[in-house]
């Protein structure tokens, strides 16, 4: 592997999480429940989104094979994304929704400040763009977990659940291969050690803080970086892609 | 200024015409988003920064921007894109920020003084009605990318506050 093919599946690999994690939140279009959270997670969907575009451009310039950001995301196959399955993962109820996204948020924060140093200008440059607005989908994810956390019997259950289910695959997220060992001696890619290190005390003081239990998980979920994935990850990319495939080169 | 077809000057005027797509009381220089302007005779490159990475305006404001300086006589206008030094609502300039003000927006308060939304404390933001700092945040986000909800607690208007970036 060499350095143009590390940074394109490197590239390619943030571009995935913030697309899939887009595609999921827009589920929840007009089905919000109530009418401003149905706006924050559009809002909190389009920011991803527009950071994932900026993402995949720079990926298909870096590859160089004359494919456009529109055919990375619309012409490959579940075994060619790389996102963690953690984005992947249903909505579930909203307690679920929102876990899953306090613990991207926090993530993305902490990795986007780190990667806002990078020596590759591209990615640096994303980087800072991104933290402007990661740093409000945190406070409004984190809000919500406090929320849920300290309202009702209910809603504090749910909340356990849900970061019961969740929490096998956030492991995933600081995962480092022969991609990220070639690029951080480039000085372009991230260290997941700080990362994960800055991570597990902020999410583990706001469960301690919602009075939710941190899970025990003797095992990690793992694969994505590999192309491997949880089921869900077909039927997401079906109704993605469906259009761009049915009609190609579809203009509207 | 010899092997130009107008002077920056005059190119920042025919700019200063396009109106932001969703809040057309300003003007895309006033938003701060042109960043610089490479002019030759026939051909001109603009480069622009977005306000949000997911902001849909950005794509009519590219297509105002190419639209406008056709007319005036470039026979190519490249829009490029850099994402760094990030906009920041700083950018925005007093003038405009007035406008907003008159137009029913709350207008953003200074990125420094805004420091603590990071710490997530409450910001005093002024009703565009009745300056009242009685005001009470709805949610962070808005009808746009750009802006949060407030609520007036003194004369109740609900209305929009554009978030400091």
């Amino acid at each position: 592997m060499n350095k143009q093919e590390a940074l394109f599946s490197y590239t390619l690999r943030l571009a995935d999480n913030g697309l899939i994690l887009s595609q999921r939140l827009a589920e929840w279009t007009g089905h919000g429940p109530f009418l401003e959270e149905d706006l924050a997670l559009t809002n909190i969907a389009l920011d991803i989104l527009g950071q994932s575009k900026s993402l995949l451009e720079y990926a298909a310039q870096v590859e160089g094979k004359g494919r456009s950001e529109d055919d990375l995301a619309f012409l490959r196959g579940e075994r060619e994304f790389y996102n963690t399955q953690l984005v992947e993962q249903p909505n579930g109820d909203y307690a679920k929704t929102i876990a899953r996204q306090y613990f991207v948020d926090v993530f993305d924060f902490h990795f986007y400040t780190a990667l806002a140093n990078s020596k590759d200008e591209t990615l640096a440059g994303i980087a800072a763009k991104s933290i402007k607005e990661i740093t409000y989908h945190v406070r409004h994810s984190g809000s919500w977990m406090l929320r849920f956390g300290g309202g009702t019997e209910e809603s504090k259950q749910r909340l356990q659940d849900a970061v019961n289910d969740l929490w096998r695959y956030t492991g995933e997220q600081f995962e480092m291969n022969e991609v990220d060992a070639l690029l951080i001696k480039e000085g372009i890619a991230v260290d997941m050690t700080a990362v994960k290190a800055a991570w597990d005390k902020q999410v583990i003081n706001i469960l301690n803080e919602a009075g939710i239990t941190t899970p025990l998980v003797a095992v990690m979920q793992t694969g994505s970086r590999q192309g491997k994935h949880t089921e869900h990850l077909g039927y997401i990319l079906a109704e993605m892609q469906y259009l761009p495939r049915v009609i190609p080169g579809a203009k509207w | 200024m010899n092997n130009q077809l107008y002077s920056n000057e005059q190119i920042m005027g025919f700019l200063h015409e396009i109106p932001d797509p969703e809040i057309p009381v300003i003007d895309i220089v006033e938003l701060g988003v042109i960043r610089e302007i490479n002019a030759s005779i026939d051909s001109i490159e603009v480069t622009i920064t977005p306000t949000y990475s997911g902001c849909p305006a950005m794509k009519q404001m590219e297509d105002d921007i190419k639209k406008k300086l056709s007319e005036k006589g470039y026979k190519e206008v490249k829009i490029k894109t850099i994402f760094n030094p990030p906009w920041t609502t700083d950018w925005i300039t007093e003038e405009a920020k007035e406008k907003l003000n008159k137009y029913g927006i709350a207008p953003p308060e200074h990125s420094s003084i805004d420091k603590a939304v990071l710490l997530g404390k409450e910001r005093i933001v002024k009703c565009p009605r009745c300056a009242s700092t009685n005001t009470k945040i709805i949610s962070q986000f808005g009808s746009t990318a750009c802006k949060a909800l407030y609520q007036c607690t003194d004369c109740l208007e609900p209305f929009d506050y554009f978030k400091c970036i």
